[in-house]
């Protein structure tokens, strides 16, 4: 009995011996071949208003929900994206579509959280309200991990956006003058249905095709690509759609001005029933040519229910 | 009367950093082979500029000169000297005839840019930076001009989305030693001290070629740079 025992534990000693030699005899004969993977990023936090989220907390969450399209390394290159169109964002870049802050900068956190809530309409992007907030927060960091933009600045100050004026004919009006002057028709078309002169030739930044924006598709359940309320609309154009055609136009419209053409684009959605749509109507649906007013009020417009500015 | 043996003393020690960096490396930059014919643009769709052509301009992807000579070749110091801070003085680049003038515009990193639009119609300026920011504005007629600054040295491809034959370049550099080939195919980098320098030359489509450079007192040294044309 006593030989036995030890016959068993010199086997199992010997096999313990063999098995390291093995290991030790196999690494040595596999040749160090690339690529490497990239050196393990930094972790970060995010902080939505009083929520903190962390990146090392959603390391799982991203492996099973997002690296199939965004890629095991933010890349965009996820097995999925082949497949897909729009592809899939590139972390890496942190170049955002849908932000409240000025175009080149980056987004807010709280910009990152509601995307990955809301989602992206016309992409394969989902309405991720499986995520409870702290792991939407979590993945708003790890998303962060994947570029040094994030360690290097900070995100761009949300743009003030101020109240928003009575949705009147004239406001309506103006708008239209400012589509039209602004030439949003090149791409977007006269009636915004995204056969503009332009709308063929469009490719984003990564010089894929892409088509403008087709308001008059639009639909009561109708979205855009950040949003679906007058503001997201507003934020649109005056921070632009990094990475696409879409330019900021910051620089050319007055706040008031950009209440003014939302109102317009509003109508450019026949289909849909809105407070825009009812003015027109109530208007005997067409729109007035706009009339330069000759004392331009500033923004204060606290008398008169009519003002439309 | 010692006095004036020591102004001149300073006198000269001053003006002798101005004597001292006088090394020159200047050359020629053509091509081998036949370059691919470049494009008539079709402005139809834009006849506020169309009616700007008598004949309508082409692509600019390959501008080339008498002898073989190949334009718009950036050359630069790109290693051996140090990186100079950004000069005051901005540089312009202008939309005109919805072309971009010049089609490569060189200027250092932090420097201001101001793009201009000298057209009547809308433009948007969209540099698709990879290690800057990108970024894209709209531009009407009429507009002010549109300032930037670019803090990493980089080769940016700049494109207007409304008209889709725009392009250009911003060839953002980390050194004030740069020269662009013009109608010669001649470049020339001036005021260099004695020292070991690379000099490096990009061209947007045939790539970039380098050749190192010993500079040792005033000389000018000569080096050329031949670039394959492609068939397509």
């Amino acid at each position: 009995m006593k030989n036995l025992k030890r016959v068993h534990y010199f086997g199992a000693f010997l096999s313990f011996v063999l098995a390291v030699w093995a290991v030790a005899a196999g690494a040595q004969d596999v040749p160090d071949v690339g690529p490497h993977p990239p050196a393990p990023p930094k972790e970060m936090e995010s902080h939505i208003g009083k929520l903190v989220g962390h990146s090392q907390n959603a390391k799982s969450d991203y492996r099973r929900y997002c690296a199939g399209c965004h890629g095991d390394l933010g890349d965009g290159n996820g097995e999925n994206a082949v497949w897909l169109d729009p592809k899939p964002r590139d972390f890496t870049m942190a170049t955002f579509k849908c932000r409240s802050t000025l175009t080149g900068t980056l987004p807010t956190d709280e910009d990152l959280f509601n995307t990955i809530g809301r989602g992206l309409t016309n992409s394969n992007m989902p309405i991720w309200n499986t995520f409870s907030n702290q792991q939407r927060a979590d993945l708003v960091a790890y998303v962060k991990t994947f570029s040094s933009r994030w360690e290097k600045e900070k995100p761009g100050d949300p743009i003030t956006i101020p109240a928003e004026p009575p949705v009147t004919i004239e406001s309506i009006s103006h708008g239209k003058y400012l589509f039209t002057k602004l030439e949003c028709w090149k791409c977007h078309g006269p009636q915004g249905k995204g056969d503009g002169p332009s709308a063929s030739t469009l490719t984003d930044s990564k010089d894929n095709p892409i088509r403008p924006y087709n308001f008059a598709a639009g639909t009561d359940d109708s979205r855009f690509k950040c949003g679906s309320t007058n503001h997201d609309i507003y934020k649109i154009f005056m921070t632009g759609v990094d990475g696409t055609p879409m330019p900021s136009f910051a620089d050319t419209i007055s706040p008031t001005d950009a209440w003014d053409l939302v109102h317009f684009l509003r109508t450019l959605q026949v289909k849909r029933h809105s407070p825009e749509n009812e003015a027109l109507k109530a208007a005997g649906g067409k729109i007035p040519p706009y009339v330069e007013k000759p004392s331009a009020a500033p923004a204060q417009s606290g008398n008169g229910a009519a003002g439309g500015n | 009367m010692r006095a004036s043996k020591s102004c001149v003393a300073i006198l000269i020690a001053t003006l002798c950093p101005a004597l001292m960096y006088g090394g020159t490396i200047s050359g020629k930059i053509t091509y081998t082979g036949t370059p691919v014919r470049q494009k008539p643009i079709d402005m139809s769709k834009e006849p506020s500029c169309a009616k700007q052509h008598a004949t309508p301009v082409t692509t600019e992807t390959v501008v080339t000169g008498a002898n073989n000579a190949l334009e718009n070749v950036v050359v630069y110091i790109s290693a051996g000297a140090d990186d100079a801070n950004a000069p005051a003085q901005a540089v312009t680049f202008t939309q005109k005839g919805c072309q971009y003038l010049p089609h490569v515009v060189v200027l250092q990193a932090g420097q201001e840019l101001k793009v201009v639009n000298d057209d009547q119609t809308s433009h948007n300026i969209h540099p698709l930076a990879k290690q800057n920011r990108e970024w894209n504005k709209s531009q009407p007629p009429g507009s002010p001009a549109i300032e930037a600054k670019f803090d990493q040295p980089e080769f940016i491809s700049v494109k207007c989305n409304i008209h889709p034959w725009m392009h250009g370049w911003f060839a953002v550099l980390k050194t004030s030693h740069y020269s662009i080939s013009s109608n010669g195919g001649g470049f020339t980098l001036p005021n260099l001290p004695p020292g070991k320098y690379t000099v490096t030359a990009w061209h947007e489509d045939y790539g970039t070629q380098t050749q190192d450079v010993t500079i040792s007192g005033n000389e000018t040294k000569t080096i050329n740079f031949a670039f394959k044309a492609k068939a397509y």
